[in-house]
């Protein structure tokens, strides 16, 4: 693949996959709108998500920037790998920690926090940084404003994709297929989220050294 | 940490709707305790398959390590709320029963994976545990929710109010504190249980362990004294929201049974005994704009009885008091189910619509008076107390123990211990189970069973 639209494409397809991730937010779409028995209400509740877990994702995006700009490139991959590293292994032995104090009737700004909270404490945006370290302004540092604009584009084309996703898989679950297919579907990725972060660590330091 | 590879926990099920299709149960765990606390409690496994050659008999049983704990209420440590969008953690597993002794305040975790049949003690929460981080003691009811284990406490170490409720994480059974943040006026404490769509949770009232471990105290109760408040909290905020006071005369106000469907809005409480007539009574609370509202719906009233029959504590009455101890809820909100301790009957109403039920069915086992008997046995004392109902809804479990130091009040003979089984058809109508009724040395208590039933699981989907 050209190696400028790679880190492109990898954005769009980690926003599929978070996307699809029941605990991402398009379950909680579903079940609001069947306690309001009303499309509108999953439809409605997929903005907000989007909204905390872009956030989410731009806080990361921002953490990545400032290091670039007062850091030379090989001491940023190593402090963005030993991160991955610890947060992965953080996440296999805690896998389920979750947000506390939330329930089935938070509104939106609710939801935006929600969302927030639980892509940050899974390390969505983390995930991200291996391949914004990828993308041409990063591997030849310019100015703070370009990377800045650049990574913003970037985490915006990873919501795009992911709230694509969860529109069609809640739109989907709600109309047609029903809540019970999570008992089949809903696969245990904790594991290899774990592992996913620590992989990503592994090689950002292979790359920097 | 013990989770499913890929897939939920395959007892685990959205809705109510679809819970109510699970596989027919084959087990059932029932606890048993020593009145006289001499011999250890025990968690017991029943076989519950008709088809089985043990079937209504004990194929297992684990005792306690220690004595006098009074094995009560126990329950999961994860269930159907695990799939919570909120806060879901679907591949850990339902395996664990903590089972609370409701005099020593410890709290077993059996395991019942590597062997169903047979459960392994594998962890114990200690007294001073419990005391130390969350200030409350004599653990009651168990209900997992969508983030923790959530325990009713009758009171404070010292055997005084306030009681309350506190949480168990699910994965290392540590006790995270108490759940309260802000209690307002709520002192009493007996059963919680909540509406998950509404973020809302609901609390009862009995009595502080120093009101109610001597048993019944007349004085405090001709005066009012036992519970008759329901109190509505903010579940996520922690914050008690609204109290409801059914009234002083209604005493004992006890098990909680909310509508599974997490989009309903209400549920039937039972009160004990009224000072008026004796009579015991069913409440259905329900969603008023933004308050909640309490009615009478169902009242069984007291039947007259030669003081002759009566123990020493009715004969002034001259009447059996119904005693409503235990209720139970069909997954479908549908039919609910009624234990009248004292009369020996066991009821069963349509509540399609909640605010008019109409009494669909009843049998007769025990009884202070009348003493039914099963057709497998001569007459019978005690009477149906704890029930609980299979998920499709056409089986209920009954044993015959209240508590022991009420036990004798009301049955000065002692209690004899059975379980059995009771049918209910579809469109309503109950009959005994002729093939199940088994009799126990130590007395029985509540029954839970594998993969979930009526009284062990909630939804966040409807």
């Amino acid at each position: 693949m050209n190696t400028a639209l790679w880190p492109w494409a990898a954005l769009v397809l980690l926003g599929a996959y978070h996307g699809i991730n029941p605990g991402m937010g398009w379950l909680f779409a579903v079940a609001r709108g069947m306690q309001e028995k009303n499309r509108g209400a999953v439809l409605s509740s997929l903005l907000p998500i989007a909204v905390g877990h872009e956030a989410s994702i731009i806080m990361v995006v921002v953490a990545v920037s400032l290091t670039e700009a007062f850091l030379p490139p090989f001491f940023v991959r190593l402090l963005a790998a030993l991160v991955l590293v610890s947060f992965g292994l953080y996440k296999l032995l805690r896998p389920r920690s979750h947000p506390a104090g939330f329930g089935m009737r938070i509104g939106p700004a609710g939801l935006v926090g929600w969302s927030f909270l639980m892509s940050s404490a899974h390390g969505a945006g983390l995930m991200l940084a291996p391949v914004l370290l990828g993308l041409p302004v990063y591997a030849a540092y310019h100015s703070l404003r370009e990377i800045s604009l650049q990574a913003v584009a970037a985490a915006s084309l990873h919501v795009a994709a992911m709230l694509l996703v969860m529109g069609l898989v809640s739109v989907v679950v709600y109309e047609k297929v029903g809540v019970g297919v999570l008992r089949r579907g809903w696969f245990n990725l904790d594991l290899g989220w774990s592992l996913v972060l620590i992989a990503s660590g592994a090689v950002t330091l292979f790359t920097a050294v | 940490m013990a989770t499913t590879l890929l897939r939920p926990d395959q007892t685990f099920y959205p809705s109510p709707r679809l819970a109510a299709k699970a596989p027919v149960e084959t087990l059932a765990y029932m606890v048993t305790f020593d009145p006289s606390r001499k011999k250890p409690d025990g968690l017991v496994t029943l076989d519950v398959d008709p088809g089985s050659k043990s079937f209504g008999k004990q194929v297992g049983r684990v005792d306690a390590p220690n004595v006098g704990d009074e094995f009560h209420h126990f329950g999961w440590n994860v269930c159907s709320s695990a799939l919570c969008p909120y806060a879901a953690h679907p591949h850990l597993e339902r395996r664990y029963l903590l089972v609370p002794g409701l005099r020593s305040s410890r709290i077993y975790v059996f395991d019942i994976k590597p062997d169903p049949k047979q459960p392994k003690l594998v962890h114990t929460i200690e007294a001073q545990e419990i005391a130390e981080r969350a200030g409350y003691s004599r653990p009651h009811t168990i209900h997992c929710g969508p983030d923790g284990i959530y325990v009713s406490a009758l009171g404070a170490p010292d055997g005084n109010g306030p009681g309350g409720i506190f949480v168990i994480d699910h994965d290392t059974f540590a006790v995270k504190g108490r759940w309260e943040l802000d209690r307002g006026p709520q002192e009493l404490a007996y059963d919680f249980w909540w509406h998950l769509g509404y973020d809302t949770a609901i609390t009862s009232e009995w009595g502080t362990p120093n009101m109610v471990e001597g048993g019944v105290n007349p004085d405090l109760l001709l005066a009012g004294n036992y519970g008759h408040k329901l109190h509505i909290w903010d579940l996520p905020k922690r914050r008690h929201r609204q109290e409801i006071d059914l009234g002083a005369e209604q005493q004992m106000v006890l098990e909680l049974r909310p509508a599974h469907d997490p989009s309903k809005a209400y549920g039937f409480v039972g009160v004990v005994v009224s000072l008026k007539d004796l009579s015991s009574s069913i409440w259905t609370w329900y969603l008023d704009g933004s308050t909640y509202k309490v009615e009478k719906v169902i009242e069984i009233p007291a039947e007259p009885a030669n003081p002759d029959d009566l123990p020493p504590l009715l004969k002034g009455f001259k009447a059996v008091p119904p005693l409503v101890s235990d209720i139970n809820l069909s997954l479908d909100d549908r039919w609910l189910y009624v234990s009248a301790w004292g009369t020996g009957e066991f009821l069963q109403f349509d509540v399609s619509d909640p605010f008019k039920p109409k009494k669909t069915g009843s049998v007769h086992l025990g009884g202070i008076v009348r003493k039914a008997p099963h057709p497998k046995s001569g007459p019978l004392n005690g009477g149906p107390q704890m029930v609980e109902l299979s998920r499709d809804g056409k089986r209920a479990y009954l044993t015959n123990s209240l508590y022991a130091s009420w036990d004798e009040q009301f049955y000065p003979d002692g209690i004899k211990s059975w379980a059995t089984s009771i049918h209910a058809k579809p469109e309503g109508g109950l009959s005994l189970d002729e093939g199940f009724f088994s009799t126990f040395e130590q007395r029985t208590h509540q029954v839970h069973l594998q993969g979930g039933d009526a009284s062990s699981d909630s939804y966040c989907y409807s």
